[in-house]
């Protein structure tokens, strides 16, 4: 729906008087949130103070019925929760599925998510896909298709859309513009938001030798709305030197919390999640990832007028 | 299907029905609130203990948005590796099923 | 699909080539930074959806995987993965034909009850996500007119799923999902399973001999004096009674609908 003021699309679920939710569990707070996984589904309901929010990966629940939607709507009986998309192949040349778009807006319809996001990135040619997160080269073609992509996804879920910022391992010889570039140029022609993957830009710049400070740098940190934050593995490039994995499987290392504290300090205290997708850990050590989040969200908080803002007040 | 398969089936079903019908007078969910009760029974026990075990309520696989430190996308070299249940499978022919290298029963 | 436009910017024809093939050569665009090789970057993308596709086959198939040891299953889905990658972005659609690929795949020639309990495990995660639709109420069977009785005809839960095999793909699949040890097993007793989801839990049900003809017949669509006839003349055995109150307790059917007598 339009927002009178802007004419862009809402940030947040409809507040009208049909929800099914509590009005106080719609928006998702300035604090740290976790990916929700089943098997920590017990724990989290003995828990009086999990964390402040939880992200789903949207296709895993888009089957009919069955345990996956029982476990969501308890959870989303007592937490917000952000809706991550994976599949929708955004960032390739081809058009996006009717199919999933309609199965994604059934999800937003039906859980009034506080927060909508997607990759840039693609998955799918033709009939296949590749569940990966696959990259693309920045020229003037791949933008016009990526931003053609995130307006019909917006217009078709009704809902305006965070992009998230990949890892990287590969260059294309054929790249006319930067990432930072890319992003601030879709922002501005779509009107979308941002999720800061803060992990990704870690990654990224070690593979790709560049200063993850100087990337944050030309980033447009103002239209972040939640931040990323995970584990990655490491392993070697051809010459031998450090390629990291962004492998969503362990702790999150010292240097993406020292830049997390970076970011939140000139963008002010968003929604920060930190995934843990693969070797998931024991219920109190993710909450432990997330407590150590939510200590330099509040230390910053302080350092801020206006204190914690919800992601979807700007 | 011919009319006296039906004919038959029609008095026999009518009795079969009937009986089974009595067996199930008190076990199945007749009314509203009774399937409502049984759908809170199987929620207590899917969010209770027995989700870590081997009950259906943790399964599938899901998508992912990361990638995998685990290398394994090129091998073509077969193991053979008899690791699995499979030696405690019998087949027919009394042979049990496990994993030798293939060749040893291949004709030349 | 798409027609094959010419390629853009952005070649997912030859990146997807590539991906799922290890001998293809990488797309002629893809490099490293500044001046650096590409070739253990772009594996990390071969890599990835190459592991997380067996990982997905590995979390469908959990019985197949423990049978035949995660080594061989691995290389098993592998060879799966390049020659049949998934179509649809929903991973718990996946491997549908993994079944028969099986059965075609020599290496696994030495367990010939393989496929079936890959058919059982794949019904099992179908039945997982299926609908919840309320299951047939017993009272609803008592309100059909006897003479009716015949000419009636039942609606598959969307759960509802039977595999008949020549092998004992229940005892199998039971023994491998849920005892922490697996006695001896003889492989070449024929059972037939149904895999349903009356409430919120799956069950796979080993069928009485005859009931599987019988829930086979009413599952595509005939009456129920056919699956009578189908199963009496499967098995001597086989108890009307009984398959009836099984087609009522094992919660496989929505609906009744007699059908119109006219003929």
């Amino acid at each position: 729906m339009a927002d009178p003021h802007t004419g862009h699309l809402a940030d947040t679920p409809s507040t009208a008087s049909t929800t099914r939710f509590a009005a106080s569990s719609m928006l998702i707070p300035a604090s740290a949130g976790v990916s929700f996984k089943h098997t920590h589904l017990d724990d989290i309901l003995a828990d009086r103070d999990p964390v402040g929010f939880f992200e789903v990966h949207a296709e895993n629940y888009m089957g009919d019925g069955g345990f996956p939607h029982r476990a969501l709507e308890r959870i989303r009986e007592d937490y917000p929760i952000s809706l991550h998309g994976v599949c929708m192949s955004i960032g390739g040349p081809e058009p996006l599925s009717r199919d999933h778009l309609a199965r994604f807006k059934a999800l937003v319809d039906r859980y009034e998510p506080g927060l909508v996001s997607e990759h840039l990135a693609w998955s799918t040619h033709d009939d296949v896909f590749m569940n990966d997160l696959l990259p693309l080269p920045y020229t003037d073609e791949t933008l016009s298709h990526v931003c053609a992509h995130i307006d019909e996804m917006q217009s078709f879920i009704g809902r305006r859309i965070l992009l998230e910022n990949p890892s990287t391992y590969v260059v294309f010889e054929n790249s006319t513009i930067s990432e930072t570039d890319f992003i601030r140029e879709i922002v501005s022609r779509t009107g979308c938001g941002l999720l800061l993957d803060v992990s990704n830009v870690f990654v990224s710049a070690t593979n790709h030798g560049f200063s993850p400070l100087s990337y944050l740098m030309d980033y447009p940190l103002e239209h972040v709305c939640e931040i990323h934050l995970a584990g990655h593995a490491v392993q070697e490039d051809d010459e031998g030197e450090t390629l990291l994995i962004d492998s969503h499987d362990t702790r999150v290392a010292e240097a993406v919390w020292n830049l997390f504290e970076i970011v939140v300090k000139q963008a002010g205290p968003v929604p920060t999640l930190v995934e843990w997708d693969s070797d998931l850990p024991a219920w109190p050590v993710l909450k432990s990832e997330a407590a150590a989040a939510e200590r330099i969200l509040d230390d910053v908080a302080t350092t801020f007028l206006m204190g914690k803002r919800h992601a979807t007040a700007s | 299907m011919s009319k006296t398969a039906k004919t038959v089936s029609t008095a026999i079903l009518a009795g079969a029905v009937a009986t089974a019908m009595s067996s199930f007078a008190h076990a199945g969910p007749l009314t509203e609130a009774e399937g409502k009760a049984a759908m809170e029974a199987g929620k207590e026990k899917c969010y209770g203990v027995s989700l870590a075990g081997t009950n259906d309520c943790a399964a599938g696989p899901g998508t992912t948005c990361q990638g995998t430190s685990t290398v394994d996308f090129q091998g073509n070299a077969w193991t053979f590796v008899s690791g699995g249940t499979c030696a405690s499978i019998e087949v027919p022919g009394g042979r049990m099923g496990s994993l030798e290298p293939l060749d040893r029963d291949l004709p030349a | 699909m798409q027609p094959h436009r010419e390629r853009g910017d952005l070649d997912t024809a030859g990146f997807r080539a590539a991906i799922l093939n290890p001998a293809a050569e990488r797309p002629t665009s893809i490099t490293g930074p500044n001046g650096k090789q590409a070739v253990r970057r772009f594996n990390v993308y071969r890599n990835n959806v190459t592991v997380s596709l067996i990982d997905a086959l590995a979390d469908i198939f959990p019985v197949v995987q423990r049978i035949t040891g995660k080594s061989f299953f691995r290389d098993m889905a592998r060879e799966f993965v390049r020659a049949h990658p998934p179509s649809s972005p929903l991973l718990f659609e996946y491997g549908h034909n993994f079944a028969s690929f099986m059965e075609t795949f020599e290496p696994a020639a030495r367990m010939p009850y393989l496929a079936d309990v890959a058919r059982v495990e794949r019904c099992w995660l179908t039945a997982y996500h299926a609908a919840d639709t309320a299951t047939l109420a017993p009272a609803r069977l008592g309100e059909i007119p006897p003479d009716l009785l015949g000419d009636t005809g039942f609606a598959p839960h969307p759960a509802t799923g039977l595999v008949r095999s020549k092998f004992a793909v229940v005892e199998i699949f039971d023994a491998n999902r849920n005892q922490e040890n697996v006695g001896r097993i003889r492989a070449g007793i024929p059972q037939d399973a149904l895999v349903t989801r009356p409430g919120h839990d799956v069950a796979v049900t080993r069928l009485p001999d005859g009931q599987g003809a019988f829930f086979g017949r009413l599952i595509a669509g005939g009456t129920l004096a056919e699956a009578a006839e189908a199963g009496a003349n499967e098995a001597g055995g086989f108890d009307i009674t009984e398959a009836i109150g099984a087609l009522i307790s094992t919660g496989a059917f929505i609906a009744a609908e007699t059908r119109d007598q006219q003929d």
